[in-house]
């Protein structure tokens, strides 16, 4: 298996990745990619319990992660990587170039921010930073559980929706 | 509440995904006419520093008991931090109807006191009935 879905979410590990991805996708592993986070014993025991104990989760900041990225990618077991902000998955592709497409999962409001789907808000920095990856060959669609549709990056940022 | 009484402090926040703490509540008031007890938050399309926000906010007021649906979901780990700091606060995850039945009608000494008796009474209310 390999990581099947690089998913940015502002809300990192919750309900929609752990239950609304992780059991119709069987994931074995979460890779959490947050310099925050990876740096907190106390944040890391907190998404720790958050998961299912048939789930392992890993911590890295995002040197580790493009590091360690080989080795996800031939776990055996299906997985997901999230990152916490378009940057930081920004740093991981620029870093990783096995990686092919990109998951919009939840990026929510703040001063600054448009709508573009109902969990989708993007700054106009942070639309040329998704054009930039996507220009980078990366696939870039907004999907927040495996039921909806796919949305094309040329359709978020065209407000068609 | 009957019409006339004074508005009642609520005792405890329930907050989850969608509209599932706003039928929790209801359905207590429906069967104990006692739903004031809480403040019914959602999480929807709310960033976790939201959540927290809107926690604190009820918190400042006095209540001390945070009951979310899920322990993976955002309102779970933002309760959790929001937590962290005030130590008199009790979180409980997994909240169902019988969880917040037993806390209303609770006669213990303290909210986090009637909250960990209703927890006990909530998991033991989660039965497997079959062919009987």
């Amino acid at each position: 298996m390999a990581i099947l879905l690089y998913r940015i979410d502002d809300r990192l590990i919750h309900g929609q990745v752990v239950v609304g991805w992780g059991q119709p996708l069987d994931i074995g592993f979460l890779v959490l990619v947050d310099d925050l986070v990876a740096s907190s014993d106390w944040e890391k025991e907190l998404y720790r319990m958050a998961v299912p104990p048939e789930m392992e989760i890993c911590f890295a900041d995002v040197g580790t992660a493009i590091r360690d990225h080989a080795r996800y990618a031939t776990d055996p077991r299906p997985g997901i990587l999230i990152a916490g902000d378009i940057s930081v998955m920004h740093r991981l592709v620029s870093g990783v170039k096995a990686i092919g497409s990109v998951n919009l999962g939840g990026i929510h409001h703040r001063a600054g921010r448009q709508e573009k789907l109902r969990y989708i808000f993007l700054t106009q920095e942070e639309e040329r930073e998704l054009l930039a990856l996507e220009s980078s060959g990366v696939e870039v669609t907004a999907q927040d559980v495996p039921g909806a549709r796919a949305v094309p990056l040329a359709e978020i940022l065209g407000g068609s929706v | 509440m009957s019409e006339g009484d004074a508005p009642q402090k609520a005792r405890a926040i329930v907050i989850g995904h969608g509209e599932f703490s706003a039928g929790l509540t209801s359905a207590v008031q429906q069967i104990t006419g006692m739903g004031d007890q809480f403040v019914s938050l959602s999480n929807t399309g709310m960033a976790p520093g939201d959540i927290e926000a809107a926690l604190k906010a009820h918190l400042a007021d006095g209540t001390s008991v945070i009951f979310t649906d899920l322990p993976a979901g955002s309102a779970t780990l933002a309760a959790r931090r929001v937590a962290r700091d005030m130590p008199e606060v009790v979180v409980v995850s997994g909240v169902n109807l019988a969880t917040l039945l037993d806390f209303v009608c609770s006669s213990a000494a303290s909210p986090a006191e009637a909250a960990r008796g209703a927890a006990e009474r909530g998991r033991a209310s989660l039965l497997v009935l079959e062919r009987h």
